[in-house]
């Protein structure tokens, strides 16, 4: 009995190491922008080119800035959370329409709707590449100062959405 | 300013859109671009270097690295550039940090671990065999045994 405690120790050790690491998921890479100033920026929007989307004008106020694309099957997954906590008024969500075609971008908002009360415009995948975006779509969750706190890494779900975000905000709001 | 701006990302966008673009026509820029791209990992398709992967992101990064290694930057502030964003995971070898002790020193240890245990195990049965002492008594013993054996067959 005795000879088989070691190897079965062992044994439980490994399964629980590769049962932990089941539950992990490698696509998640832990942002170091968490906590940092958001990177700056000055987009033109979608839907006024004239115009900039830029974090200074959103200085004093929590908000949240998503990447999104027509091209990507998860911002359709997503889109109907987005509209919802739009229509909650709990927080602002822009939109950073990456690597996109301006009509195709227009087109798909027509479709499914629009919860960004404004787009910016990041055709050449610049500024995803200063937040450090690799896949989208991801959300950035940032205070009144302007720092991150939060990052969603694919789409936002009803779940994520009532546990994480609008918590965290509603603490950031108070802050 | 903003307008300036502006019109370059307008007139930049579209023109950076393409294909990979065919080497540079500075070998030495696209020397250093491949040195620095088979360190860097290519954060979609994680187990290719930046250098292998077609992914349009490994492309855009790739772009980025060029634009700096066109301002004179060194390797390391463009691997800190990169750090910066997306974090030690971006590098293919790992700095040796306190999260990642266990990675760095974890295999040692389990070979520590092992040849501990290996020399505990040789070691005990190096005491169970017991050196028999015979005599020269028991010696004759075996031999007459031996010969009785023999006859009988």
């Amino acid at each position: 009995m005795n000879r088989f405690l070691l190897p079965l120790s062992i044994f439980v050790v490994v399964v629980g190491f590769l049962g932990i690491g089941l539950t992990l998921n490698p696509r998640e890479i832990p942002s170091p922008l968490v906590g940092k100033a958001v990177p700056d920026f000055s987009q033109p929007q979608l839907y006024d080119r004239e115009k900039v989307l830029s974090p200074a004008d959103l200085k004093g106020k929590v908000w949240l800035l998503n990447f999104w694309a027509s091209w990507c099957n998860g911002c359709k997954t997503e889109h109907p959370v987005l509209m919802e906590l739009a229509k909650s008024g709990e927080v602002p969500i822009y939109g950073m329409d990456y690597k996109d075609q301006q009509d195709e971008a227009m087109a798909w908002l027509r479709r499914w709707g629009n919860p960004y009360p404004i787009v910016g415009v990041d055709e050449a995948g610049r500024v995803g590449i200063n937040f450090g975006v690799y896949g989208v779509p991801e959300t950035y969750v940032i205070d009144k100062q302007g720092v991150i706190r939060y990052k969603q890494i694919g789409p936002l779900d009803p779940d994520t959405v009532a546990k994480k975000i609008i918590p965290l905000v509603k603490q950031l709001e108070s802050q | 300013m903003k307008w300036v701006m502006l019109i370059i990302l307008c007139v930049s966008g579209p023109a950076w859109a393409g294909e990979a673009r065919p080497l540079a026509d500075d070998p030495v820029a696209e020397a250093r671009l491949k040195h620095l791209a088979v360190e860097l990992r290519c954060l979609v398709c994680q187990n290719q270097t930046l250098a292998d992967s077609n992914a349009p992101l490994a492309e855009d990064l790739r772009r980025e690295v060029r634009e700096m290694i066109a301002k004179n930057m060194s390797d390391q502030e463009i691997i800190e550039f990169l750090v910066s964003r997306y974090g030690d995971f971006v590098l293919y070898r790992p700095p040796l940090k306190a999260t990642t002790t266990l990675l760095w020193v974890g295999p040692f240890v389990l070979l520590t671990i092992g040849a501990t245990a290996l020399v505990i195990t040789l070691r005990r049965r190096a005491h169970t065999v017991v050196d028999v002492v015979v005599t020269d008594e028991e010696h004759r013993k075996v031999e007459q045994l031996l010969a009785e054996g023999g006859k009988r067959s």
